[in-house]
């Protein structure tokens, strides 16, 4: 009761209940009240038909769909990002500030407006798709088409992700590896490339999170054959469209356990990446 | 073998550096160039009737209008929750930065979802709204409860860091010293969050503009009445109205650069600013 007490003096800065009222009823109304929604609804549902849902093999072709692009264009962006954010951190050159401003742009950029941009350069009559026609590869429409639009949605992240990192490194240790003999490979991988991987892998995980729920750059380039290129989002819409509140729960359900997930993958990766380096130093 | 290795190196870095250049020229610079060139490619004056057109101005505000509510409940939302994750000791902190962050990872089409779970007609919520006649599905409370949802934690994940850096000394400096909370707020606080906010206000104009999964599920698609720029855009291109579609993206293109400018410009200033207050 007396420490109780002796904490509460301790506030000496006010406003506390006020701001404290305003947040909680912001956020009680945009996002709290309708979270709960989706789980009362969610428990209405009957398992068994729940199940039906998520096994009818439109629905899992499409959560495959979703998955293989989401992790290719994810990877993709991995390795692009490293190499981006060692660019931008490492060297001078003319334009880097103007590259350095670039990477926002899919921030920026409203995603239904680069889904169409995009769709258009890689159709086969597009500047981009007459290219590769000629090769017989065809963009848009098919599954390179969805993760060439995950990509780009997907740049920042990394990038964004590594740089700060990068930025802060002490070059001492650079320098003692390379007194100690070590090339610049292995510098690079013994030394850079274990101190940034952590912030490196919560790059991918968060792009590769944002890409499985991406919808408004994938709908325009996909085509949406059922099977083929129908992301599962796509599926969510098609079910909302017919009023088919239950089976969109469902299928939605499954895609918030996976980004939920790979989110705890990730949080659990960083927290014994943060062990292992505290108990070095 | 010393001058070897030293322009083997530099072939290295040139081949990066020309690696990068091209990813981003093809990846985001020629989207944007193909969107002006589409966009012109019937003249200017069939640019000019595509935006001015009754239905893509009736687009516009109703976009103005999302964003300017989008940034008024979360600036409000944002300065709040900042100050009191910040400035005081309570339980359950961390519940509350996982619940603001929320939205950021949930798929927008989920995000409608709920919305029309929470509003829909299987909602408990439904006869009350039907009896006070208050339409929020397919309408454009809709859209404006959508665009919030979706930008909801911008403003605030801007603050926070910014706040938790500063501590709280000076706050209780203040109060000590028998400053009420607005004023502590006005003088000692914003002063330090200034460019931190406008850049969270930047980011959050950016992303309401631009939403289209969420807004896409809770709008009607009505022409003219809950039709958003971008969705606007949709139909125009479902529609085959491809030079149409282009030149209502290009207003968008020419947002999206200016936030960029803003965004390098902002990001450079607040830098400035910490520096001389850690320095200063």
């Amino acid at each position: 009761m007396m420490k109780r007490k002796s904490t509460k003096k301790t506030r000496v800065i006010p406003g506390f209940g006020l701001s404290f009222g305003i947040t909680m009823t912001i956020l009680g109304l945009i996002v709290i009240i309708p979270l709960c929604s989706l789980v009362v609804f969610s428990v209405q549902l009957s398992p068994a038909e729940l199940i039906r849902t998520i096994t009818r093999p439109r629905v899992l072709a499409s959560y495959g769909v979703s998955f293989v692009t989401a992790f290719a264009a994810a990877a993709v962006n991995a390795g692009m990002g490293l190499i981006l954010a060692w660019v931008l951190v490492r060297y001078r050159f003319p334009g880097k500030r103007i590259m350095d401003g670039l990477i926002e742009l899919p921030f920026a950029l409203p995603t239904a407006v680069a889904g169409i941009a995009l769709t258009h350069l890689t159709t086969e009559n597009g500047w981009v798709g007459s290219l590769f026609a000629k090769l017989g590869i065809r963009i848009a429409y098919t599954k390179t088409g969805i993760i060439i639009a995950l990509i780009f949605i997907g740049i920042p992240f990394v990038v964004r992700s590594v740089q700060p990192v990068l930025e802060k490194m002490d070059p001492q240790y650079e320098e003692a590896a390379q007194i100690l003999g070590f090339g610049p490979v292995r510098t690079y991988w013994k030394v850079i490339f274990p101190e940034i991987f952590p912030a490196w892998l919560s790059g991918f995980t968060l792009a590769f999170a944002r890409c499985l729920g991406e919808y408004g750059s994938v709908v325009f380039i996909a085509g949406n054959t059922p099977f083929k290129t129908e992301i599962a989002p796509l599926v969510i819409m098609a079910q909302l469209q017919e009023y088919d509140y239950a089976s969109a729960t469902s299928i939605a359900l499954v895609m918030l356990l996976a980004s939920f997930l790979i989110l705890l993958i990730n949080a659990f990766i960083q927290s014994r990446a943060s062990k292992k380096v505290s108990g070095i130093v | 073998m010393e001058k070897t290795e030293k322009t083997s190196r530099r072939i290295f870095r040139y081949f990066l550096i020309l690696l990068c250049a091209v990813f981003l020229t093809v990846m985001l610079i020629l989207p944007l160039v193909y969107i002006i060139a589409t966009a012109l490619r019937e003249g200017f004056s069939a640019y000019l009737a595509a935006i001015t057109d009754e239905y893509a101005l009736d687009a516009v505000l109703l976009t103005l209008k999302a964003v300017l509510w989008a940034l008024g409940v979360n600036t409000l939302f944002g300065l709040c929750a900042a100050w009191c994750i910040t400035k005081f000791h309570f339980k359950g902190k961390k519940v509350i930065s996982t619940l603001i962050d929320l939205p950021l990872t949930v798929s927008p089409v989920i995000a409608g979802l709920i919305f029309v779970l929470t509003f829909g007609r299987q909602s408990f919520l439904y006869d009350g709204l039907q009896r006070m006649n208050i339409k929020i599905i397919f309408a454009v409370p809709g859209v404006i409860l959508a665009t919030i949802f979706v930008t909801f934690p911008y403003i605030s994940r801007e603050l926070i860091p910014v706040l938790t850096a500063e501590g709280t000394d000076e706050e209780e400096a203040a109060a000590l010293m028998g400053a009420g909370a607005f004023t502590i707020f006005r003088k000692v606080t914003f002063p330090h969050i200034k460019w931190a906010l406008l850049y969270g206000v930047v980011l959050c104009t950016a992303r309401a503009m631009g939403e289209f999964g969420a807004v896409s599920v809770l709008s009607g698609h009505l022409r003219g009445k809950t039709n958003t720029m971008p969705l606007y855009v949709e139909l125009l291109y479902q529609g085959y109205d491809f030079t149409g579609a282009f030149a209502v993206s290009s207003l968008l293109v020419i947002m999206a650069v200016v936030v960029l400018v803003l965004r390098s410009v902002l990001e450079y200033k607040g830098k400035k600013s910490q520096e001389r207050n850690h320095y200063g």
